[in-house]
């Protein structure tokens, strides 16, 4: 499904991503761990072609299609999706208006009729009471006055709506308590099927308790250091990133 | 340097004021015979105290227009317009541009003179008077010389001074103790334009007597896309526990200078909003300034301006709380493009006998574009010692996150800039509580898009 080939990304000339090599097949779901200025943001924004990040070299297809060469919108409309680690806040933009607008076209560019208001409004209201919002944050404005906690629950509430091919989730988890990670790790399991896949950036191992991934990489200063299988994830936990820096110094 | 217009100046404003000389002499000598003896001795030192002020354009000592400069406009001869240009101006022409309701109370000035075909006056009662100036100075003539030029001073703002000199006519609105017009009044002032730059001097007096309450709203709008100049003043007397609901509608030509001052006076327990929206002009400059002189009043002021391209647009508030137990009110937003520049002054004082004031000021801007840019000044000087007052800015909100956020769900550029400039601007929107200029202004702010 993605295929990220010898990633080499730059902000105001600094290099963040070192040349990232990283397959996601579909109905996978991959972690990227790293510790903090490795590099995990950056390919996730990268991905989803956030504006101020020139890529140097390298290639990120997307099932057969060049992603650096559309428009944020185009990627979210072929099937990506960003849940934002910081998501901001629209004044004045509903939340029911913003996700007509994006399902609205997410369906047309899927040859899908856009959905009757009755329709949005049913599939909204089911989505909400699953994903545990309260009904009444969802009539403010986009993430307007919302908690942390809140914010991230309402990025997997959009995710849930829209529901992309692939979803990047940018430390979904941090800033979370136990009872918001196990419903947010019960979203992204709901979504597990053949033709979905999931790359969850995260720092913590914590969300891998819940979230069983296919695969694990760790990101070192903007290159994938080591790659493996869940049980990776628990290395991590009982030894840190040190081991992997000392590793990549080395190398 | 103050820019003296005596012509003893380096930039050029000696053709100005020629200009001005020739065209006050001019005018001057048209209204003598029909003026009364105290407006046109007014005048004469009006335009004395224009012709020392002149235009200032320094930065040095010269606060109130720190981040506006004016010298395109000091610098420009601008001519006075004797014969009226009525053809160009129909019903029709003038609909396209302005929050209109057929059942409105409506004055016309076109270049700032009086339209009878293009007005629906109502001046036949005792109730209510809505109609031009010039008339009401014969008809009540003592009201007038008591009241007009009773909240501006000329001495100090070559601005008031200029608008005083050339005060041939405007819009006159009494509402008699007591009263409530079922009807919104409407006063519209329209330019048309010229090949070369012309002015107009648009006035405004509105008197709501004691427990009066009415709806007014002042029009500015430009009818061809030329370079002219609105020089406009309007004072509103607002008696005691009277309430006035104003609004100002601004669109004027992209290459005009606008300069709008309003006065305010609130008697006690009186109640005052006003709303205003300003897009266009090559230098828009609103002055609003309010003055508590007794208890118990309240104002709330609210405004969005929107820039692009080159423009300026500059909005200074000015609130003077000289008695207690008021409450001010300002909320503004600015929305700017291009290289566009936005100016927002809000000051309020708060004098020592005006106790339990309560006075918030804010401001807030979205900058769509890395060209654009926003000086905000809000202050505060607090003189009481039991008050509740806050102020808050946020210089600009750069629209690239929100563009990306909304982009990143597939939303694509345009709709996504026209979400976010209609959420951003929508809470001041909702402040106008008529249905025809919100719809002009939602008109205006999505460019023709369609969005519920």
């Amino acid at each position: 499904m993605l295929d990220i080939r010898d990633l080499q990304v730059e902000v105001s000339g600094e290099r963040i991503l070192k040349g990232v090599n990283l397959t996601v097949n579909a109905g996978e779901i991959h972690a990227v761990m790293g510790p903090n200025g490795s590099g995990k943001s950056t390919l996730t924004h990268v991905i989803a072609g956030k504006p101020g990040y020139d890529v140097v070299q390298g290639e990120v297809v997307f099932e057969g299609i060049d992603l650096l060469e559309l428009s944020p919108d185009q990627r979210a409309r072929e099937g990506i999706f960003l849940a934002f680690q910081y998501p901001v806040e629209l004044p004045g933009v509903r939340n029911r208006q913003l996700l007509k607008s994006a399902l609205d076209a997410v369906r047309l560019h899927r040859g899908q009729e856009e959905l009757s208001a009755r329709e949005f409004d049913k599939l909204f209201k089911t989505k909400v009471k699953e994903i545990g919002m309260d009904a009444e944050l969802m009539k403010r404005s986009v993430n307007e006055g919302f908690s942390g906690g809140e914010k991230k629950r309402s990025e997997i509430l959009q995710l849930s709506m829209l529901d992309p091919k692939l979803a990047l989730l940018d430390e979904t988890d941090s800033g979370l308590d136990i009872d918001a990670l196990k419903s947010i790790s019960e979203s992204i399991n709901r979504r597990v099927s053949s033709d979905r896949s999931t790359l969850l950036v995260t720092h913590y191992q914590r969300i891998l308790n819940y979230v069983q991934p296919d695969c694990v990489h760790v990101l070192v200063d903007g290159i994938i250091v080591e790659s493996g299988g869940r049980e990776l994830a628990s290395e991590l936990e009982a030894s840190g990133y040190k081991s992997f820096k000392d590793k990549d110094i080395q190398e | 340097m103050v820019v003296n217009l005596r012509g003893l100046n380096m930039s050029g404003n000696s053709v100005a004021h020629d200009q001005y000389r020739l065209d006050f002499k001019e005018l001057d000598g048209r209204l003598v015979p029909d003026s009364p003896s105290w407006l046109s001795e007014n005048r004469q030192i009006a335009f004395s105290e224009f012709e020392n002020l002149g235009f200032r354009t320094t930065k040095r000592a010269n606060e109130r227009w720190k981040y506006t400069n004016i010298a395109p406009l000091a610098r420009t001869g601008f001519r006075y317009r004797f014969e009226p240009n009525e053809d160009v101006v129909t019903i029709r022409s003038i609909r396209e541009l302005l929050p209109w309701h057929e059942d409105w109370t409506r004055l016309v000035f076109v270049d700032g003179m009086y339209s009878d075909l293009l007005s629906n006056p109502d001046n036949n009662s005792s109730d209510v008077y809505v109609g031009q100036l010039r008339e009401a100075m014969v008809d009540r003539s003592d009201v007038i010389e008591n009241s007009l030029g009773s909240l501006v001073s000329y001495s100090k703002d070559g601005f008031l001074a200029a608008n005083m000199a050339f005060l041939s006519d405007g819009a006159f609105v009494h509402v008699s103790n007591g009263v409530s017009p079922r009807k919104v009044i409407h006063l519209i002032f329209v330019s048309t334009g010229d090949e070369d730059p012309m002015v107009s001097y648009p006035r405004t007096l509105v008197l709501a007597g004691s427990g009066s309450d009415m709806t007014l709203v002042e029009s500015y709008v430009g009818l061809l896309n030329n370079s002219y100049f609105t020089n406009a003043v309007t004072e509103v007397l607002v008696e005691d526990g009277s309430k006035v609901e104003h609004y100002r509608y601004m669109k004027e030509s992209q290459d005009a200078f606008h300069v709008g001052t309003s006065r305010v006076q609130l008697g006690r327990d009186s109640t005052f909003s006003s709303s205003s929206f300003s897009q266009g002009s090559s230098i828009a400059r609103n002055d609003l300034g309010v003055t508590f002189n007794s208890p118990g009043s309240s104002c709330s002021l609210s405004g969005l301006y929107q820039a692009s391209d080159s423009e300026h647009v500059d909005s200074s508030i000015d609130i003077d709380h000289a008695s207690p137990n008021c409450s001010s009110d300002q909320y503004f937003k600015g929305i700017l493009d291009g290289n566009s520049r936005g100016v927002f002054s809000g000051k309020v004082l708060v004098r020592p006998e005006a106790q339990k004031t309560i006075a918030r000021q804010a401001d807030k801007n979205l900058l769509l574009s890395e060209g654009a840019r926003i000086n905000t000044k809000p202050s505060l000087e607090i003189f009481a010692d039991d008050v509740v007052c806050s102020h808050g800015a946020t210089a600009g909100a750069l629209a690239d996150e929100l563009m990306f956020y909304m982009m990143s769900r597939g939303i694509d550029e345009k709709t996504a800039r026209s979400l976010i400039v209609y959420g951003f601007a929508s809470e001041i929107i909702d402040k106008f509580n008529l249905a025809p200029i919100r719809d002009r202004i939602e008109c205006l702010l999505l460019d023709g898009s369609d969005f519920q």
